[in-house]
């Protein structure tokens, strides 16, 4: 493919988004004479120069879709139809471009005759109303001058061009060029082929119709306003985006190099270097600013094609929509430019078909019939924010529920955990579309996830808002990675961080002495700095390397931060310097650190991160939250020293019965404490019984042939689950207490699962699931009976001997063939084995293996990645069912909660059904 | 930063070894030898400076400068639950390229560059630790000792998505 002709493909391209983009607003603006004389001008060259290069097809459409718009020009009423139609011509023209570049420039066989004969038949009906008009209308003197411009088209319509035929519109058009050249004689190279082209055409052109020149002179006038300002984009070179590529590396090499020299010059006080150093080092910097420049474009280059697609969709959608662009001027890396062109097209295009209603769902919801999406793009702290908006219904919460729920991506539980804007993030997981009908627009599942996916690509994130009833919004966050930017460095914990000097406000230097001290509240550390209370955190603590208590009060820096409207002081030990540093994106094994931007290598050779602002000031946030988490996070590493039989603190339910020592059962289970008048109990058939909320409830007795009270009120314990109640007798409630349940002596007692230390005296632990059955048989089997229609394999896994005699029994009274296994190891080799199991209980603290490493293992599977999997610990909190989740596990169970495990197990087991069948 | 370029050692084989023999670059990690197929083994370098990443995965050294790349670093103990090295004794990397990125993998030292018939790798037995079997493509037995294969892909993608369920 020759220059000249890459050089076309270019250009034309270009022109053609532009024409996209002023047809839809000439379509909005019929009357608008500037729009059309724009897309007027930019069709007849792309024409023109098809004629010059021989490509008869595409001239030939661009002929008639030209034709047509000359009569618009001539005052022509303008239809729909006619626009539609001049779109599509402009869609075949760059197919026919796209075809072109693929095949090196050999344009593709086919004919166009259907278009141009559309094209050409409206242009003739036009000219029949045209003249008709004219007959009605001829004495509007200022139509005369238009006229003579009507007349040439008209000319060139009753004689179609042929190929190679230099036209009327050639003339024209070399003069245009003509023109340029003299007014800007200075061209670059690269032009200076094309003016030499043009000029060539002009003279070709002056041979074949010297005749016509003087039809044509007239024209010069206009020809003359449109070079001026045509003269502003010839004043622009196109650059190989690879050059460009390797301009970039070379000064960030440069960059790094110069850091280097200022490291050592830095060392040696007086050096004769220091001077041309800090002219090398002002050069330097001019010079990265520069090419960085040549790599930001306004986002607005990405947008130049929505307000086509939406007016299309307008039209194939039968609803009116508005697309607002703000920002378009904001500018960011071309690369990252390219990126995200197609998500926000699809994203466009989601709101315009699922986003808003039709437009009589509109009105009956009392809003304006045409909807809005508006599209903005601003810069915040490092990061282009990109959103997109519409007024329209909002996401379907349950809808979405329904669809994730059938496609497995989660369960019925944990939607019910769920806050709605997590719900919501649904939508990006892959296979996802809640449209019930697959248009031609979108609604094939394949849209979110991809565009998530495209975000993520260039380390962006993406999120989304709706309120039902009042429209979405997307908001897309795309950090600058390829970016050259200046720090301060820093010190914490021996090791070096950089932090973005744009979201550094100050530095305080902390002395105890000095008025600027850090003070606590509620150990938190905080900081006076003039009139506000300033939080603060140490960088160790963020970075999670240092316990809070370590912290160097009377010794180091506070570097004060502003990430949007929050600000906070980050302590560390040390500050260095400002360093220019390129950004270089962090492997993506470590790209999940929200801590983290970036990393680069500094003067001195050694690679450094760079802290994200954003990622310290939403560890601020959950940190202002997170007293609790925090303190669950220490007892989880405590249970994690005393692996086996170590537990949290639980709350228990101190009692006594039957015997003076005190027993104790975790108060999770019960549900009530009741105390009934004796008179109440009865007894049928061989037990106890009392009338408790319009049923019988049976009595148990801890110890075989105990009774209850003969006077006055009998306390007891009520367990209540799925509608059925047991009360167990008491003598006495002692106390509720919060205390580990150590149990250190194993019972053999039915009843009792051993003795534990509980306020310093033995105590009792009460095993439920013994008694449960006693009341009814069935406790355990009734819920299962309805869903298990075999017997299900269950592999159960846990280290200590005492949980699984205890555990064990349960699950095999529930009806579950339970296989047990003592290490995580083994589960595996049984698994390996091929021993199909329908799910899996597993102990989280086991040695060797954790239940987490185990889970995550089997989840990277893809033979157990569905396999339901739930955990067991004695550690319940946030934090720890939070990394249950992460490491795949489908639920997270207490080791106490017996009910809390069949009702875990039946509902992955009915989840796993459903996807199954 | 002493780093050189992996040639072969015998003359009369090519470099990525003829249709039914894998060459491997055989590293030793605990006592234990591996081997990695040796088209994906880019340099094997003395991991100097480097930078620990707080935060990161357990697995993760650090990162370091290779010649101005910034290489992750994944110590292959750790991913292999093997004991930390505690004699103070040097450290290898074999660097890798995956998707684009640079890694290194942290081992005890490299051996020889072995010549193996494709067909005599045997899969992995049933009752191999499954954290190991997880990254490892087979068994190669030699004079001796056992050879496992690393399968680098199923190694690194193991790190960098662990958490896509």
């Amino acid at each position: 493919m020759d220059d000249l002709l890459r050089e076309f493909l270019t250009e034309t391209n270009e022109s053609l988004d532009v024409v996209d983009v002023e047809l839809v607003k000439f379509e909005q603006e019929p009357n608008n004479a500037t729009i059309l004389n724009n897309i007027f001008r930019l069709v007849h060259t792309i024409k023109g120069t098809c004629g010059f290069l021989g490509l008869p097809r595409l001239e030939a459409i661009a002929h008639a879709a030209e034709t047509l718009m000359g009569k618009f020009r001539d005052g022509v009423p303008v239809t729909h139809e006619a626009v539609t139609l001049v779109l599509a011509s402009i869609d075949r023209i760059k197919d026919i471009l796209a075809d072109l570049e693929a095949a090196n420039g050999a344009e593709p066989d086919g004919t166009d005759r259907d278009l141009i004969d559309e094209l050409e038949r409206l242009s003739l009906s036009a000219d029949n109303d045209d003249m008709a008009d004219e007959m009605a209308a001829a004495m509007a003197e200022e139509k005369a001058a238009e006229e003579e411009v009507g007349t040439d088209i008209y000319q060139v319509l009753e004689r179609p061009l042929r190929p190679g035929e230099v036209s009327l519109d050639d003339l024209e058009r070399a003069f245009q060029e003509a023109e340029v050249e003299i007014e800007l004689p200075a061209v670059e190279e690269e032009t200076e082929e094309d003016s030499d082209a043009v000029a060539a055409a002009g003279a070709d052109v002056a041979e074949a119709k010297t005749s016509q020149k003087e039809v044509a002179k007239p024209k010069n006038p206009s020809a003359k306003g449109k070079a001026s300002g045509q003269g502003v984009s010839n004043q622009s070179i196109r650059v190989n985006v690879e050059t460009l590529e390797h301009l970039m590396t070379m000064v960030s090499e440069l960059v790094l190099t110069r850091n280097q020299l200022l490291e050592i010059v830095r060392r040696h006080e007086d050096s004769e270097f220091k001077v041309p150093l800090q002219r090398l080092s002002n050069v330097t910097g001019e010079l990265q600013e520069g090419v960085m420049k040549t790599r930001m474009q306004p986002i607005g280059n990405a947008w130049q094609k929505l307000p086509r697609i939406v007016r299309d969709l307008s039209q194939e959608l039968d609803k009116p929509i508005g697309l607002e662009m703000i920002g378009a001027e904001t500018e960011l890396d071309r690369q990252v430019l390219e990126l995200i062109k197609d998500p926000l097209t699809h994203m466009i295009r989601n709101s315009a078909d699922h986003g808003l209603e039709e437009p009589a769902d509109r009105v009956a919801a009392g809003k304006p019939e045409k909807g809005n999406i508006t599209l903005s793009a601003y810069h915040e702290g490092g990061h282009i924010i990109i959103e997109v908006k519409d007024d329209g219904r909002g996401l379907n919460l349950e809808k979405i529920k329904e669809k994730a729920l059938k496609n497995g991506v989660t369960t019925e539980a944990e939607l019910e955990k769920m806050a709605d804007h997590q719900i919501y993030k649904f939508i990006f997981a892959a296979g996802f579309s809640t449209a019930t009908n697959v248009t031609s627009v979108s609604g094939r599942g394949v849209g979110m996830d991809v565009v998530r996916n495209n975000v993520e690509l260039i380390g962006g994130s993406i999120d989304l808002r709706s309120t039902p009833g009042r429209g979405s919004s997307f908001i897309i966050k795309i950090p600058l990675t390829l970016a050259i930017v200046s720090t301060l460095i820093v010190e914490a914990g021996g090791d070096r961080y950089a932090i973005p000097q744009l979201s550094v406000v100050e530095l305080v230097r902390v002395q105890s002495n000095s008025e600027h001290r850090i003070e606590r509240l509620k150990d938190r550390p905080v900081l006076r700095l003039r009139s506000k209370l300033l939080p603060l955190v140490h960088m160790s603590e963020l970075l999670g390397q240092t316990e809070e208590a370590d912290l160097d009060e009377d010794n180091g820096f506070i570097v004060v931060m502003q990430v949007g409207s929050q600000s906070f002081g980050v302590v560390v030990d040390g500050v260095f310097h400002t360093e220019e540093i390129v950004v270089k994106p962090m492997s993506s094994m470590l790209r999940n650190i929200n801590m983290f931007s970036g990393n680069t290598i500094l003067g001195d050779g050694s690679v450094i991160m760079i802290i994200d602002p954003n990622g310290v000031a939403s560890a601020m946030a959950s940190h202002a939250s997170g007293t609790l988490t925090d303190t669950a996070e220490d007892e989880y590493e405590n249970a994690e020293d005393h692996v086996i039989d170590a537990d949290a603190p639980i709350s228990l339910l101190l009692f006594r019965a039957g015997s003076d020592e005190p027993k104790a059962v975790p108060l999770s289970l019960v549900t009530r404490l009741e105390e009934f008048d004796v008179n109440k109990i009865e007894h049928s058939n061989g037990r106890d019984l009392v009338q408790y909320r319009g049923s019988l409830m049976p009595l148990v007795y801890v110890n075989e042939g105990d009774r209850h009270k003969s006077e006055g009120t009998q306390p007891m314990l009520v367990f209540s689950d799925n509608g059925r109640s047991m009360g167990l007798v008491v003598d006495q409630i002692v106390d509720i207490v919060e205390d580990r349940m150590t149990i250190e002596v194993l019972s053999e007692r039915q009843g009792v699962l051993g003795s534990a230390i509980i306020r310093e005296r033995a105590t009792e632990v009460i095993d439920l699931g013994y008694y449960l059955p006693l009341a009814f048989d069935d406790w355990f089997m009734r819920k299962e009976v309805d869903t298990t229609t075999k017997v299900r394999k269950l592999l159960f896994l846990d280290d200590s001997a005492f949980f699984r005699n205890m555990l064990t029994p349960v699950l095999k009274a529930a009806g579950y063939d339970v296989t047990v296994c003592s290490s995580a190891q083994s589960g595996y080799e049984l698994m390996e084995k091929g021993t199909d199991f329908a799910a899996i209980v597993t102990d989280i603290e086991m040695p060797d293996i954790s239940g987490y490493e185990f889970c995550e293992s089997l989840r990277r599977d893809t033979r157990f990645r569905h396999m339901p999997i739930i955990a067991l610990s004695a550690v319940v909190t946030p934090a720890s069912i939070e990394k249950g989740r992460q490491a795949g596990f489908d639920d997270y169970v207490a080791k106490f909660d017996r009910p809390g495990l069949l009702a875990a197990l039946k509902d992955v087991l009915t989840n796993e059904f459903g996807v199954a069948a | 930063m002493t780093a050189h370029k992996l040639t072969t050692v015998d003359g009369d084989d090519n470099r990525q070894g003829s249709a039914d023999h894998i060459q491997y670059v055989t590293v030793v990690i605990g006592s234990q030898l591996f081997g990695l197929p040796i088209s994906q083994v880019h340099d094997v370098f003395v991991p100097e400076k480097v930078t620990q990443v707080p935060l990161a995965p357990p697995e993760v050294e650090g990162v370091l400068n290779l010649r101005g790349r910034i290489v992750t670093a994944i110590n292959m103990r750790r991913k292999l639950h093997l004991k930390p090295n505690d004699a103070d004794q040097g450290m290898m990397a074999v660097g890798i390229e995956y998707k684009g990125e640079s890694y290194g993998l942290v081992i005890d030292a490299v051996g020889e560059v072995l010549n193996l018939p494709r067909n005599e790798m045997e899969a992995n037995p049933s009752n191999l630790d499954f954290r190991w079997a997880e990254i490892s493509g087979g068994v190669h037995r030699l004079d001796g000792r056992l050879m496992v294969v690393l399968d680098v892909d199923r190694l690194l993608s193991s790190l960098i998505e662990p958490k896509a369920a």
